[in-house]
């Protein structure tokens, strides 16, 4: 009755593996840095293995306890979970790298770190992997308590207030989306994704309608789009670096990928009012953000703004694919991913120069070049990224982009996307300069361990390597996308 | 208006409520007991509407699904809670504040 089906085996370890080592760490925490460590090798070779088998043989499935799918929930690994969870695992490992050394000397935050982390990571695997809605509600809350607790890691007044305002907001924006599939439930009476997607054609208009708007209202204030960011450069410029590093790459991802998959599976991709809509509020962030994020004295802020501006772009893209289709839809993707790299990179770079000069203050990293060649090479790489240079993956995403908007017509979003480039230039550089200015005076500075030197240097390349291997990772986007014709019924059901 | 509606229609009314509460006062503990609010609003709209699924064979049998999710739910308000309660008190502790401040305009 039940099919064998494949690599169910690889996603059950994708989640179990780094839930148990995080029961595990909280358990022993005088062991928690060498579990974690062996946690996270272990984590990430399990979802290659997963994203290799996924790029081979299709979209996987599991089943968990042998429960078929009104009841039961299912697990499902196509090509966009895989991408992500292989991101993921990417920025995972080289974090939890960085993390054993930045946690060295700080024993309270290193018991605490790692269960935290390793509990995140799991939420995350959960989210990428389930196909049923009110599962997705659980990991999307698992995921909200661990980023949280670990915002609060530094205990500090400012790192409190962050997290209350982190935690508040974070739940605000999951019971939207409960009540979305509370809705959802009463007109289909399943919450699993299939399901869902094949009656909400000829469900009820009205419910399903505000069911969509309130599930999507509730990922946007997660995914900190323009105007709902306001808890966001608080939350990621007050944690520790590799936990920023983790929120800014990861954590936003995760709400972002929900939100696609919701538009692309279960409302089928169309929704152009909807789309325009969102579309308009990403220029705002783009612009909003990039200028912002200019005008901040502290490095984290800058950044954490900077991820304001990026997020904005990946709803700018949504006008374009739901007109324009596939290329958009990989142009967002490819920015999602490559932003994931490029500013996990640049916040663990962020944290060597705090480490390096006990502040982040901007105007006075001179002469940091000189001591921190690695850590300047490395933000300046995932720089490029952002800025959207060749041959890195944001400027793959961007140029998916442009090509959709110029073929569309559009303009107008032509401009805005090219301007949110020149201004993360501006704002890059602005880094840059400041770190290449002679020392003024000598301060007592703190040496950096190369290990958290070279991971920022790692994400960073990977991020330009990115670029080069679309032909790779753009197959892997399409495994087991959205059949054309479900566009076209949705269509149909908004118009009407 | 059938009992479902009403049930449903008195769950969105705790949500906008709560949504109220949680925009308007600046006490934290009175964000945090918003956030109750209307998350026990949700979950009235997810058990009250659920009593009427479309397949049902009896139009008004009380369908189990939505109860253990409401379940489901429930232990997850329960965690926020206790998180969001930790958290104030330790931000009280340490500064002797129990609002957010308004450096960003709550």
């Amino acid at each position: 009755m039940l099919p064998v089906l494949a690599a169910p085996a690889w996603m059950l370890a994708v989640v179990f593996v780094p839930l148990a080592a995080a029961l595990l760490c909280f358990l022993l925490p005088r062991r928690a840095v060498i579990l974690g460590l062996v946690a996270a090798v272990l984590t990430a070779a399990v979802t290659f293995a997963l994203t290799l088998e996924v790029a081979a043989a299709g979209t996987a499935h599991t089943l968990l306890g042998g429960w078929a799918a009104p009841l039961g929930i299912l697990w499902r690994a196509d090509g966009l979970s895989a991408a992500l969870l292989a991101m993921t695992a990417l920025v995972g490992v080289t974090v939890s790298l960085y993390a054993a050394a930045y946690f060295r000397d700080d024993a309270h935050a290193r018991v605490f770190f790692w269960p935290l982390w390793l509990l995140l990571w799991t939420a995350l695997n959960a989210l990428y992997l389930s196909a049923d809605l009110f599962n997705l509600y659980v990991t999307l809350e698992l995921l909200g308590f661990a980023a949280v607790s670990l915002t609060a890691l530094g205990g500090g007044a400012a790192a409190l207030t962050g997290a209350i305002r982190y935690l508040l907001v974070s739940v605000l924006g999951s019971l939207s989306y409960l009540l979305g599939v509370a809705l959802l439930y009463h007109s289909c009476g399943s919450v699993d994704i299939g399901l869902v997607a094949a009656c909400i054609p000829d469900a009820p208009r009205p419910a399903s309608q505000v069911a969509a708007a309130a599930m999507m209202a509730g990922l946007i204030l997660k995914t900190a789009l323009f105007p709902f960011h306001f808890w966001l450069p608080p939350a990621h410029g007050s944690a520790p670096a590799p936990v920023s590093a983790v929120l800014s790459a990861l954590v936003v991802k995760a709400s972002f990928y929900l939100l696609l998959r919701l538009w692309l599976d279960v409302l089928g991709g169309g929704g152009r009012w909807a789309a325009e809509l969102l579309g308009l509020l990403g220029v705002a962030a783009v612009l909003w953000g990039s200028v912002l994020a200019l005008r901040q004295e502290r490095l984290k802020l800058l950044i954490a703004y900077s991820t304001v501006a990026q997020i904005g772009y990946l709803f700018l893209a949504l006008p374009l694919a739901v007109a324009g289709g596939a290329a958009a839809w990989t142009g967002a993707l490819y920015l999602a991913l490559a932003h994931g790299l490029a500013k996990a990179a640049m916040f663990l770079s962020a944290g060597n120069l705090l480490r390096f000069g006990g502040h982040d203050r901007i105007a006075e990293l001179d002469s940091a070049v000189h001591r921190l060649p690695l850590t300047l090479t490395a933000f300046a790489l995932a720089g490029v990224s952002i800025m959207g240079l060749p041959p890195s993956g944001g400027f793959i995403g961007k140029w998916l982009l442009l090509k959709a908007a110029f073929a569309q017509g559009r303009f107008g979003l032509v401009v805005v996307i090219l301007l949110g480039g020149v201004l993360a230039a501006a704002y890059v550089f602005k880094v840059v300069g400041h770190a290449f200015t002679p020392a003024a005076r000598e301060r007592r500075l703190r040496t950096v361990p190369p290990g958290m030197e070279w991971s920022a240097l790692l994400l960073a390349a990977a991020a330009i390597v990115l670029g080069l291997t679309l032909p790779l990772i753009s197959p892997l986007l399409q495994v087991g996308a959205a059949p054309a014709a479900m566009a076209t019924a949705f269509a149909a059901w908004s118009a009407a | 208006m059938t009992q479902a509606v009403f049930w449903a229609l008195i769950g969105m009314a705790l949500v906008v409520l709560g949504l109220y509460a949680l925009i308007v006062h600046a006490h934290l503990l009175r964000k945090v007991l918003a956030l109750n609010i209307m998350s026990s609003g949700v979950f009235l709209v997810f058990i009250g509407l659920a009593r009427r699924t479309p397949d049902a064979d009896a139009p008004m049998a009380a369908d189990p699904v939505p109860q253990a999710m409401v379940l489901t739910g429930i232990v997850v308000a329960v965690a926020a809670t206790g998180l969001a309660l930790a958290l104030i008190v330790r931000l009280r502790a340490l500064t002797g504040r129990t609002t957010l401040g308004d450096d960003m305009g709550d």
